[in-house]
C-alpha cells in the first residue's frame, strides 16, 4: 500500500516536470491580438466571412489583407471592437438580412402533386421540379431553417418558410441551400418588400396563386422610382424606397408587405416593436 | 412432375445476384399483336429526348416538313437530331409539358394526313457500307437505346479504338413489370431485330453474340432460337428477377463479368444494346428512315383495353387512352416506362418520347400509400441490392448531408432501379435518399 502511494507519486512528478518543460520547450507563438479577437467573434461557425469559422477569420485578421466588417452575425458591435485591437479604422457594412420572397403556402398557392419523399427542398425539387405549380415558389420542407445556425426561420403549417428580423445575421447560409433562389439578402433597414418570386406571365401566376405578383405596374405608378418590373415581376428599388409603403394598399393581389406591420400570413414572428413610425 | 422439372430448370438458368420478383403483371397485353395508334391531331415533338445535350430547332413555324425530315439538329456528339414523326406544317416552336415534369422546348406539328416520306431519305445497300458510315447514318436517324434510358446509340457504336469490343449482348429481357413492347417486337419483327443485329456485329467486330431473354417469354426465346439457327448468334435464356435488364446485370447475368465501379461496359470488350435499338438500326441503316415511331405498351388496371401500340414520337398520353378505349376510372397514377422506373407523370398533357416503352395506368386501390417508419435494420435492401450496396447506410448519410461519406459507401454506383425501395418494410424512400446523395456528391466534386 505504502509502496504503491510512493511510486505513484514519483511517476507523477516526472511526469509533472516532463509536462512543464516539454510546454515550455513547445510553446506555439500566438498573437496575443488573435486570441482577443477570437474571443471578440461571435463563435458561431457560420463561414460567411468566407473563413473556416471564426479561429480562421481572426488569424486572417492579424494577418491583415481583410476587412474588419466580413462578419454578419457579429455586426457594428464587433467590428468596433476588431478595430480596437487591431489599431485600425473600420466602416461598417450596412447590416443585411435574409427575406423569403414568397407567400404562396400550401393554402395559397397550388401544389400540383402529392410529395411524400424526403423532407429536403433540394430532393423535392429534383422530383419533376417541385411539388408546388410555382417555379419558383418557396416548397416550405425546411431545408433553410435547417441550415440556419441562428434558428432565425420559422416554417408556418401551411408550408411557408418566414424568417426572422430581427434573428437573422444576414450569414446567407440559407441563400446557398434553397434550390428555389427563393431567399433575397436585402438592406436591414428596407422593410417593404415585393413577396414574389415568379417570372410567369400575370394570367399564369393567377391560376396557381392567390398571392403572386402579377406585373401589373400599379405599384411602379403608385410609387415612381421605388419600384422595378422585369419579366413580369416587381421588386423593390431599395436604393429609393422611402416611401415605397405607399404602393402597399393599391397591390391587387397583396403581394406587398411591410414586415414592420405584419408578417405574412400564419407566421407567429412579429416584431415587438414597429420599428419606423408611419404617417397616418 | 412437369413442375419439378420446370423448377429444376430454372435452377439452371443464368442470372445475376440479389434483385427482386415483383409480380409481372404482362398478362394484360402480352397476347395483344402490336396495333398502329391512329393520327393524333397534332404531335409534339420534344427537343430533348435523349441523355446528352438537347437538339437545337431547325425549322420554323409555318413551315412545311415532310415525314422523317430533320426538325432539331444535334448538339455535339453525345446528342441525336430529332425528325418529324409525319408529314405536315410547323404550328409552333415553343416550350411544351415534357415527361420530365417541367416545360421544355418542343417542335408542334399539324399533321396533313398524306404522311409523306422526305424524298432525300434513300434506302442503301448495308454490304456496300462501312462501319463508320453505318455509324454515321444511325446517328442522323437519331437513333437511341429504346429500353427507357435513350442514350445515343451511335456513342456505344464507336468505342475508343484501345477498346475492343468482343461480347455484344442484346437486351430482350424486359424485366420491368407490365411492359411488353419488346416482347411483341421480337415475336412479329425478328427479321428487323436480327438484320440490326447482324449491322452492330459488323460495325463492332464482335464474334461473341447472345440475346438474353427472361424465360417468361418462351415463345419469344423459341422463336428466336429458331431464326438464329445456323448464325453465330446464341439466344440463352435467363431466370426472371428484375433488374435483369439493367445493362450491368445483364452483363453478370449472360457473360458471369463486373463492370468495375465507375467504369462502363466497353472496358470490360461488352456492348449491350436493346432489341428494339437493333431494329431502328435497320430501319435507319438499311431502309434510311430515322426513329420516328416505336412500340409503346399501354397497360394497367385502370385502362380499358390494354394494346401494344405502335405511336409516332410527339403523340400525346390522352390520345394513347383514346386509342385504347378510354379509362375505367381517375387513375390514381400515371407512369411512363414500368412501374419501377418509369417516370410519374402529372397530367396526360405531355407526349411520348422515344424511351417512352409504355404507359402505366395504375388506380388508386393500387397505389396505396404507407407512411414512412423507422428502419429496423433488417437489411432486405441490402438483400435486394443487386450491386451489392448498403443503401440503407448511403441512405442515412446522405439524408444527414454526409455526402464524403455516402461517396465512400460507393453512393455513385447506385444504378436507382428500386429494388431497396420495393422491399422496404419501412417504406423508406431509399432510392429518393440515394438519388439526393448521388447529386450532392457530383456537386462537391463540381465544385473542387
Amino acid at each position: 500500500m505504502f509502496a504503491a502511494v510512493l511510486s505513484l507519486g514519483f511517476i507523477g512528478m516526472i511526469a509533472a516536470v516532463a509536462l512543464g518543460l516539454a510546454a515550455k520547450k513547445f510553446a506555439v507563438e500566438v498573437d496575443p491580438r488573435e486570441l482577443a479577437a477570437l474571443e471578440v467573434l461571435p463563435g458561431v461557425n457560420c463561414g460567411a466571412c468566407g473563413f473556416p469559422g471564426c479561429a480562421g477569420y481572426a488569424k486572417a485578421l492579424v494577418a491583415g489583407a481583410v476587412d474588419l466588417n466580413l462578419c454578419p452575425p457579429g455586426g457594428a458591435d464587433v467590428v468596433a471592437k476588431l478595430a480596437r485591437i487591431l489599431g485600425v479604422e473600420a466602416s461598417v457594412a450596412a447590416r443585411e438580412i435574409a427575406v423569403v420572397v414568397c407567400q404562396g403556402d400550401n393554402r395559397r398557392a397550388q401544389v400540383r402533386y402529392r410529395y411524400l419523399g424526403l423532407e429536403d427542398c433540394t430532393a423535392a425539387q429534383r422530383i419533376a421540379g417541385g411539388p408546388k405549380t410555382c417555379p419558383g415558389g418557396c416548397l416550405g420542407l425546411g431545408s433553410c431553417q435547417r441550415s440556419c445556425p441562428f434558428d432565425a426561420i420559422e416554417i408556418t403549417v401551411d408550408g411557408l418558410a418566414v424568417i426572422s428580423r430581427e434573428k437573422c445575421t444576414g450569414c446567407r447560409k440559407c441563400v446557398a441551400v434553397c434550390p428555389r433562389n427563393v431567399i433575397r439578402m436585402t438592406p436591414y433597414d428596407a422593410t417593404v418588400h415585393v413577396l414574389c418570386n415568379s417570372n410567369d406571365k400575370g394570367a399564369v401566376v393567377r391560376k396557381y396563386c392567390q398571392v403572386g405578383c402579377i406585373g401589373c405596374h400599379i405599384c411602379q405608378k403608385t410609387v415612381p422610382g421605388a419600384y422595378k418590373i422585369d419579366n413580369s415581376l416587381a421588386t423593390v428599388v431599395y436604393e429609393h424606397s422611402a416611401d415605397a409603403d405607399e404602393a402597399i394598399a393599391k397591390c391587387p393581389t397583396k403581394c406587398i408587405r411591410d414586415f414592420t406591420t405584419g408578417y405574412p400570413d400564419g407566421s407567429r414572428l412579429m416584431p415587438a416593436v414597429p420599428e419606423k413610425p408611419h404617417a397616418a | 412432375m412437369c413442375a419439378a422439372h420446370n423448377r429444376l430448370t430454372e435452377m439452371k438458368m443464368k442470372t445475376f445476384a440479389g434483385g427482386i420478383h415483383p409480380p409481372d403483371n404482362k398478362q394484360w397485353s402480352a397476347h395483344k399483336a402490336i396495333e398502329d395508334c391512329p393520327m393524333p391531331a397534332e404531335l409534339i415533338v420534344p427537343l430533348a429526348q435523349h441523355i446528352g445535350a438537347p437538339s437545337v430547332p431547325c425549322v420554323a413555324v409555318g413551315q412545311q416538313v415532310f415525314k422523317g425530315q430533320e426538325i432539331g439538329s444535334a448538339k455535339g456528339f453525345v446528342s441525336v437530331p430529332v425528325h418529324a414523326p409525319t408529314s405536315g406544317e410547323i404550328v409552333a416552336v415553343e416550350n411544351r409539358p415534357h415527361p420530365w415534369g417541367t416545360s421544355l422546348p418542343a417542335v408542334v406539328i399539324r399533321p396533313d394526313a398524306e404522311d409523306r416520306w422526305s424524298p432525300e431519305l434513300q434506302p442503301a445497300e448495308p454490304g456496300e457500307l462501312s462501319p463508320e458510315q453505318i455509324v454515321e447514318k444511325v446517328r442522323q436517324a437519331g437513333v437511341v437505346g429504346m429500353g427507357g434510358a435513350a442514350f445515343p446509340a451511335h456513342v456505344k457504336m464507336s468505342p475508343p479504338p484501345e477498346k475492343q469490343i468482343n461480347t455484344l449482348i442484346f437486351n430482350g429481357v424486359e424485366c420491368e413489370p407490365y411492359l411488353t413492347a419488346d416482347h411483341r417486337m421480337m415475336l412479329e419483327e425478328p427479321e428487323r431485330i436480327l438484320q440490326g443485329v447482324a449491322l452492330l456485329q459488323y460495325v463492332l467486330g464482335v464474334e461473341r453474340v447472345v440475346i438474353g431473354i427472361e424465360a417468361n417469354k418462351p415463345d419469344a426465346i423459341a422463336l428466336m432460337t429458331e431464326m438464329c439457327a445456323g448464325t453465330p448468334v446464341e439466344v440463352i435464356s435467363l431466370e426472371v428477377k428484375y433488374p435483369q435488364g439493367a445493362e450491368k446485370q445483364l452483363i453478370a447475368a449472360v457473360a458471369g463479368l463486373e463492370v468495375p465501379s465507375g467504369g462502363l461496359p466497353m472496358d470490360i470488350g461488352v456492348a449491350v444494346h436493346n432489341v428494339s435499338t437493333a431494329a431502328a438500326v435497320t430501319d435507319a441503316v438499311v431502309y434510311g428512315r430515322p426513329l420516328i415511331e416505336r412500340v409503346c405498351t399501354v397497360t394497367g388496371p385502370a385502362i380499358r383495353e390494354p394494346k401494344n401500340l405502335r405511336i409516332r414520337i410527339g403523340t400525346l398520353l390522352s390520345h394513347l387512352i383514346d386509342a385504347c378505349g378510354g379509362l375505367v376510372e381517375e387513375p390514381g397514377k400515371i407512369i411512363l416506362g414500368g412501374p419501377m422506373m418509369g417516370f410519374a407523370q402529372l397530367g396526360f398533357d405531355v407526349p411520348a418520347i422515344r424511351g417512352t416503352s409504355g404507359l402505366l395506368l395504375l388506380r388508386h386501390e393500387d397505389v396505396a400509400l404507407q407512411p414512412e417508419g423507422p428502419c429496423i435494420r433488417c437489411a432486405r435492401c441490402v438483400q435486394a441490392c443487386p450491386i451489392n450496396l448498403l443503401p440503407t447506410t448511403i441512405a442515412a448519410y446522405a439524408r444527414r448531408d454526409l455526402s464524403s461519406e455516402a461517396a465512400e459507401y460507393c453512393a455513385m454506383d447506385c444504378i436507382e432501379c428500386g429494388s431497396c425501395s420495393y422491399v422496404c418494410p419501412a417504406a423508406i424512400p431509399l432510392v429518393q435518399a440515394v438519388r439526393y446523395g448521388k447529386a450532392a456528391i457530383l456537386a462537391k466534386k463540381r465544385k473542387a
